[in-house]
């Protein structure tokens, strides 16, 4: 059975299965969510109105079994950036998606009615339920729910009452194999599912299908080959699966790169009690679970369990963004507090990256002293769930709080706040947050690898030279990684180990019968930008939106007391492609 | 002289965090690494003083040596 777009209108609450069009097929993950908001969205509309879309997508190579393949990619225009979003998480329904043969499932329109609904996907259609007894229930609850009606065995995308009150910080949940959850957290795109509506996806598993392979021995040869290149690689094979992805702390902080106290500085005092080595100490002393696989087939498997003081547990993919943001950024260095705030933030359904960026602003303007981790537990608790109006303003991201309070040193990149590398210290990656259609997101161009860790070569941090075109590359790979449907951490091997990335060029090419080869991958990366350039052009946006924050330039950050030094005209080079 | 020597991830295992150790003048980066049994090959990144060095860099009076195996996330 070819694959089908699934579409459902939620104006009438109808929908339609519909063969893919030509101009999609090629395409998958981000690669389709942002061709299909790019043709079928208009750019100017209101991102929370019925205007807008949302988009649903599994990789080109999801539901096979390539390992690490099931990231599941959502895009619409973004209620933070005005512009257009892509963001992917892992858990169990990316995989579901292929195996019933849906290429996409696009949701657009907007209820009359004020009540909440559940999609819920089967193999033979689409339902569309009422569901108002998940009003302002947590996703953990919703996805207790969804499991205990439809069986543990399904798929659960949903929203929490951030995106119920459509939060420009809201965030996706995605169910995992054990029903803890992954989000897709940048952007507020759990806004845009909130505004139509929707509360919840239930995806039905479908065992007895399997995705087609048109040359299934070549396309073992090669995931097998990609397999091994993900295992021997030291990044991949040891440090991320034994330290999570906070392994990543220690070094931000050595090298002085490290964002502490709203961007004010590169190394934080308490950083070895919040980072990754830290971290496996006391989860082995719990007895949580140091490595952890967010979906089947994942064999990085840098998620985590993490249990609090009494053994019981507390959180799982517990990040290092989220641990730098509101350890070194708000400076808390309580590492049980952060975990706490993560299960919070989980349920919630909010970026873990731009509240706590948010809260280091508003910080700065005096609502907490810093280092106040019950204090931000209790903001999390009493104002963010309940919608107060402070809990709202949080939640509307980074950008509003400053100006709410009045504060200059905002780090942020069309409203999106940066994450856990202050590009003062890591140039490369501060090319990235200005270009990258998505706002500052560390994730769209990786240059960190590069500039600190000695991944894909070396380029100096503190030099401008390089820097761009590094800097386009990585975003093109990255474009390509997140349409194959694959983790972002397979670039670590693929950067080092040609064969391991030869290996994704020939999946790709055993699965449909394509002769692609490693330049086609590239620079279908690069087509993928455009689009999404063009999105944010026709959508009012110019190259003046393509910059780092005025301080950025004019506040040296210690310890090296660099500043950031690249012209509009350096930047703007990026698109000369 | 004395310059600390700082570990991180797995180069920790039966070995320390930090140590302040005194050297002759002239000590490369690689003789350390040897001397704390560590394989060449598995060193990702060195940084002194924060900026990235090399095996083969000399160390000064007071110097911060971090060494990393390759590491990478986020
Ligand atoms: S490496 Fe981590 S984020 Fe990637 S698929 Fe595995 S558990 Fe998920």
């Amino acid at each position: 059975m070819a694959d089908r777009i699934y579409r459902v209108n939620m104006s009438d609450l109808t929908s339609t299965i519909e063969d893919v069009p030509e101009a999609w097929a090629g395409h998958g993950g981000r690669g389709l969510t942002s061709t299909i908001v790019a043709a079928e969205v208009e750019p100017t509309c209101h991102p929370l109105g019925k205007h807008n879309k949302i988009v649903f997508a599994p990789g080109l190579l999801a539901g096979t079994y390539a390992a690490n393949s099931g990231r599941l990619n959502v895009g619409a225009k973004s209620p933070l950036t005005g512009g257009i979003k892509e963001s992917n998480a892992g858990g169990t329904a990316a995989q579901f998606f292929a195996r019933l043969g849906i290429k996409a499932l696009i949701v657009e329109g907007k209820p009359e009615k004020d009540v909440l609904y559940c999609i819920n996907v089967k193999k033979d259609g689409v339902d569309i339920s009422e569901v108002p007894e998940l009003k302002g229930k947590g996703n953990f609850d919703t996805i207790n729910a969804i499991m205990a009606k439809q069986g543990e065995n399904t798929a659960v995308i949903s929203i929490g009452p951030a995106g119920e009150m459509k939060m420009a910080a809201a965030n996706i949940s995605v169910k995992d194999p054990e029903g803890h959850i992954r989000s897709a957290g940048r952007g507020g795109l759990g806004a845009v599912m909130g505004s139509k509506n929707v509360k919840c996806i239930a995806i039905e598993a479908d065992d007895s299908s399997e995705v087609q392979i048109h040359d299934p021995e070549a396309f073992k040869a090669a995931a097998k080959v990609f397999a091994k290149g993900l295992i021997d690689h030291p990044v991949s094979g040891q440090g991320l699966r034994t330290y999570g992805t906070a392994v990543v702390l220690n070094i931000m902080n050595e090298a002085g790169g490290l964002p502490t106290r709203n961007f004010s500085a590169g190394q934080f005092e308490g950083a070895e009690k919040i980072s990754g080595e830290h971290m496996f100490d006391v989860i082995e002393e719990r007895g949580g679970k140091t490595s952890h696989a967010c979906h089947k087939g994942c064999v990085i498997q840098c998620s985590q369990h993490y249990h609090d003081k009494d053994k019981k547990f507390l959180t799982s993919g517990f990040e290092y963004e989220t641990i730098w943001a509101m350890g070194a950024d708000c400076e808390v260095d309580n590492l049980d507090q952060i975990a706490e705030a993560d299960h919070l933030m989980d349920d919630i359904g909010i970026d873990s990256i731009e509240f706590p960026v948010a809260v280091g602003v508003a910080m700065e303007g005096g609502l907490l002293p810093w280092g106040d981790g019950p204090g931000i537990l209790k903001l999390l608790k009493e104002d963010v769930a309940k919608g107060t109006p402070l809990g709202r303003l949080l939640g509307s991201g980074a950008a509003v709080v400053g100006k709410a309070y009045g504060i200059t040193r905002v780090p942020v990149v069309k409203n999106q706040a940066m994450p856990a590398y202050d590009p003062r210290a890591v140039k490369g990656i501060g090319i990235t947050y200005a270009t990258s259609p998505m706002g500052a997101d560390h994730t769209a161009g990786y240059a960190t690898a590069t500039n600190i860790m000695n991944v894909g070569g070396s380029i100096d941090p503190l030099k401008k030279e390089g820097q761009v075109e590094l800097s386009r590359n990585l975003q093109a790979a990255t474009a390509a990684i997140d349409s194959a449907g694959l983790c972002l951490f397979v670039a670590f091997p693929a950067l080092d180990i040609p064969e391991c990335f030869g290996a994704i060029v020939d999946m790709l090419n055993a699965r449909f019968g394509l002769s692609l080869t490693g330049d086609d991958v590239g620079a279908l990366g690069l087509s993928i930008l455009k689009t999404e350039r063009g999105f944010n052009l026709a959508a009012g946006m110019t190259n003046k939106d393509d910059r780092l924050p005025e301080f950025m330039a004019e506040e040296q950050l210690p310890p090296h007391n660099v500043l950031w030094d690249f012209t509009g005209e350096e930047i703007d080079a990026f698109w000369d492609f | 002289m004395q310059v600390a020597v700082k570990l991180f991830a797995h180069f920790r295992n039966n070995r320390f965090k930090k140590e302040v150790r005194t050297i002759a003048p002239g000590v490369t980066v690689g003789a350390i690494v040897t001397e704390l049994s560590i394989a060449e090959e598995e060193v990702g990144v060195v940084l002194i003083n924060g900026r990235h060095g090399s095996l083969d860099q000399a160390l000064a009076e007071g110097d911060i040596l971090s060494l990393f195996p390759l590491v990478g996330g986020g």
